[in-house]
């Protein structure tokens, strides 16, 4: 058990769907159980998280103190990090805010919608809600990034065919059709 | 909050306490003489979809808005296409395009429910609530019901396919346009789900069973688990029947009795707001005709189940009668019982799928309508968390000028504070969160299946942190689960 290299993801200003691309790999997903061991903590425990985690998967840019801090922790044990993806690799999607001022951005979801019943007419700004950066960032911005999966997702062939040859310590040598650029 | 914004550049002072991005936050606040008063689940993602749309093109906004979520992106891509057909005025779109995009809708909907019950919900229904947490993932059910394991991961590779066929690709793709659809279903690519079908039926029908027998053997303990009275929202067809594609908006009370019935997405404002709260990113919905105390409602597998006066495939059919004596026909509030209907939507989107794939229309290559161009487009869908909202505004340039969205997981907020307020209420012993409570929060959050559960868990359990705080909001207890 303990034998099996290690592979940790996370998701950090993401939507989930480079991890659902990782599932899209259907019924090797039980192969891939058998030849790593998944980083059931992904994350940022330093206890749990060891020292040998040989692959790590980051989906999503930084938009908020945590994804910062669960990245530096990534890089600290991590032997390789990817960006799988396109928020990841340029912050994507979620980086159309960055010409935006957050506080723009916070108006219109908390006080302009049609729908806001916020008598109070307070933004949510809790303790316990982490501090949001000024803009969205790409990983390779906040921490060194080894490898890049392109992609809106990137296909599961191609996170499947990245992550075996890693692990059987060969070269990623992906081909042009699983190089998607959308 | 903007002095909030500046500080927060790249360099930001990590706090020492190790916190992940997804976790289910969860804080339980005490009352002066130690009782649960409150507990709360925090959403801190934040990301400004309604502000940054401003200025895009409308047509691009079907395959914008589903990066707001790669676990069903179908929903917020076909959600916003009827938005924009709207816009486009087309009133009707053609057969070939409304019955591609139903069968995208219900690939999807199978996909999801499947990877819901088999990866995420079976251990809990499999193993108990209180099992060893190192096998409760999809892959602690792969090691002892290796079958089980197999269909799940098979299921969802069919729904996922039929996604692709419709949309050009697994996740994001781009098969929906203002007032229609791009392409249609060849022969070929029909043959190949066809082929599979019965198989798929054959495994719907045994999940069904699976989470049926489960919620009849132990109900007088799932009656036991959070159960509480609320309103349900969903969508019906005008004849009343379940409809996760379209139709006027039902709401009904605890007893049954609707608080409004058929309304017109386009007149959502009229019925529904959102309480904006402090503690959470994720907004409060509410009826307006019952205000913020008593107008929360539930949306879902369950609300649906509860809401329509019938199924129109004749199994999902028989099992919905079975479900709906349990409580003799009136609303099943038991939380549980989202495991149940969400396998009865399973086996109904199997049926319809089929329904489909025997359709020539799907051959058609009448693909897109277009009529009198409109300033105002909303449409609702019901996605597989439930009701879902999409409202936009664009000028005569084309540019997108305002948008709204209430996501499903959204409807159901209040109600998955109450569960979690509920299981505290119950189980906490003292001023220490033992991983007993931590057990039960868990399975409570998850019977709603909302998206972070479900992200987060696909590959291990649910992630938690939960922290008990005292009168004065100090902290007393907290316990993180990675």
């Amino acid at each position: 058990m303990s034998s099996k290299p290690k592979v940790a993801t996370t998701s950090l200003c993401g939507c989930f769907g480079c991890h659902m691309s990782l599932l899209d790999i259907d019924e090797r997903i039980l192969k891939l159980a058998e030849l790593v061991e998944f980083n059931k903590s992904p994350i940022n425990d330093i206890k749990v998280l060891a020292d040998d985690v040989v692959v790590g998967l980051i989906e999503g840019g930084c938009c908020n103190e945590e994804n910062v801090h669960v990245l530096r922790d990534f890089r600290l044990h991590c032997k390789i990090l990817i960006s799988v993806g396109e928020c990841a690799t340029s912050g994507g999607i979620p980086a159309l805010r960055n010409p935006i001022s957050l506080k723009e951005c916070l108006e219109e979801a908390y006080l302009n919608g049609p729908s806001v019943h916020n008598p109070s007419g307070k933004i949510p700004n809790d303790p316990d809600l982490p501090l949001l950066l000024n803009k969205v960032y790409p990983c390779h911005e906040v921490v060194k990034i080894d490898y890049h999966l392109p992609g809106c997702p990137p296909p599961a062939d191609t996170i499947w065919q990245a992550l075996t040859a890693l692990l059987g310590n060969k070269p990623m040598d992906l081909p042009y059709e699983l190089i998607k650029y959308d | 909050m903007i002095t909030t914004t500046e500080s927060g550049k790249r360099k930001v002072v990590i706090e020492p306490v190790t916190r992940v991005e997804g976790h289910g936050k969860v804080t339980i606040h005490l009352n002066e003489s130690g009782q649960v008063e409150q507990a709360r689940l925090h959403i801190v993602e934040f990301r400004g979809f309604e502000r940054f749309i401003q200025g895009r093109p409308y047509w691009e906004v079907p395959v914008l808005v589903q990066r707001l979520c790669g676990i069903c992106p179908v929903s917020h891509h076909l959600c916003a296409a009827k938005a924009m057909d709207v816009i486009v005025g087309a009133k009707e779109l053609t057969p070939t395009a409304e019955k591609i995009r139903r069968l995208m809708h219900y690939g999807q909907t199978f996909q999801s429910h499947a990877l819901h019950f088999f990866h995420l919900a079976s251990p809990d229904l499999l193993f108990g609530f209180g099992s060893d947490v190192a096998e409760r993932h999809v892959l602690g059910v792969a090691a002892k019901h290796p079958d089980l394991a197999v269909q799940g991961v098979m299921m969802r590779k069919y729904g996922q396919e039929i996604i692709k066929a419709t949309s050009g690709k697994r996740i994001h793709g781009t098969g929906a346009i203002p007032g229609g659809v791009n392409k249609n279903l060849s022969i070929e690519e029909r043959d190949v789900f066809l082929k599979d079908l019965g198989q798929m039926m054959e495994w719907s029908h045994a999940a069904l069973k699976i989470a049926r027998d489960y919620t009849v053997a132990n109900l007088e303990m799932v009656t036991d688990f959070n159960t509480f009275e609320s309103n349900h929202v969903s969508l019906v067809r005008q004849d009343g029947a379940l409809d996760l594609y379209d139709g006027g908006l039902r709401a009904i009370d605890a007893q049954g009795e609707k608080i409004f019935d058929h309304m017109h997405p386009q007149k959502y404002l009229d019925f529904i707001a959102e309480e904006v709260r402090s503690w959470s990113y994720m907004k409060f919905p509410f009826i307006k005709s019952l205000g913020t105390e008593q107008g929360w409602y539930r949306v879902g597998p369950l609300s649906r189940i509860n809401a329509c006066d019938f199924i129109d495939t004749p199994a999902a059919e028989q099992a919905r009668k079975e479900f709906m004596a349990v409580t003799s026909d009136k609303p099943n509030h038991i939380t549980m019982a989202y495991h149940w209907a969400r396998m009865i939507e399973l086996l109904h989107s199997c049926e319809k799928i089929q329904e489909l794939l025997e359709d020539p229309d799907l051959q058609g290559e009448d693909l897109v309508v277009k009529g009198d161009r409109q300033e105002e487009g909303v449409a609702i869908l019901e996605a597989p968390r439930g009701s879902l909202f999409h409202h936009y505004r664009v000028d005569e340039n084309d540019q997108v000028t305002m948008a709204n969205l209430i996501v499903s997981t959204t409807s159901n907020n209040e109600a998955m504070n109450r569960a979690v307020t509920g299981v505290a209420q119950k189980f906490l012993s003292g001023r220490e969160i033992t991983e007993g409570l931590l057990n039960h929060v868990e399975v409570a959050i998850r019977a709603y299946d909302p998206c972070l559960s479900c992200a987060t868990h696909a590959l291990g359990q649910m992630p938690l942190e939960v922290c008990l705080m005292g009168p004065d909001d100090e902290l007393i207890h907290r316990r993180v689960r990675h």
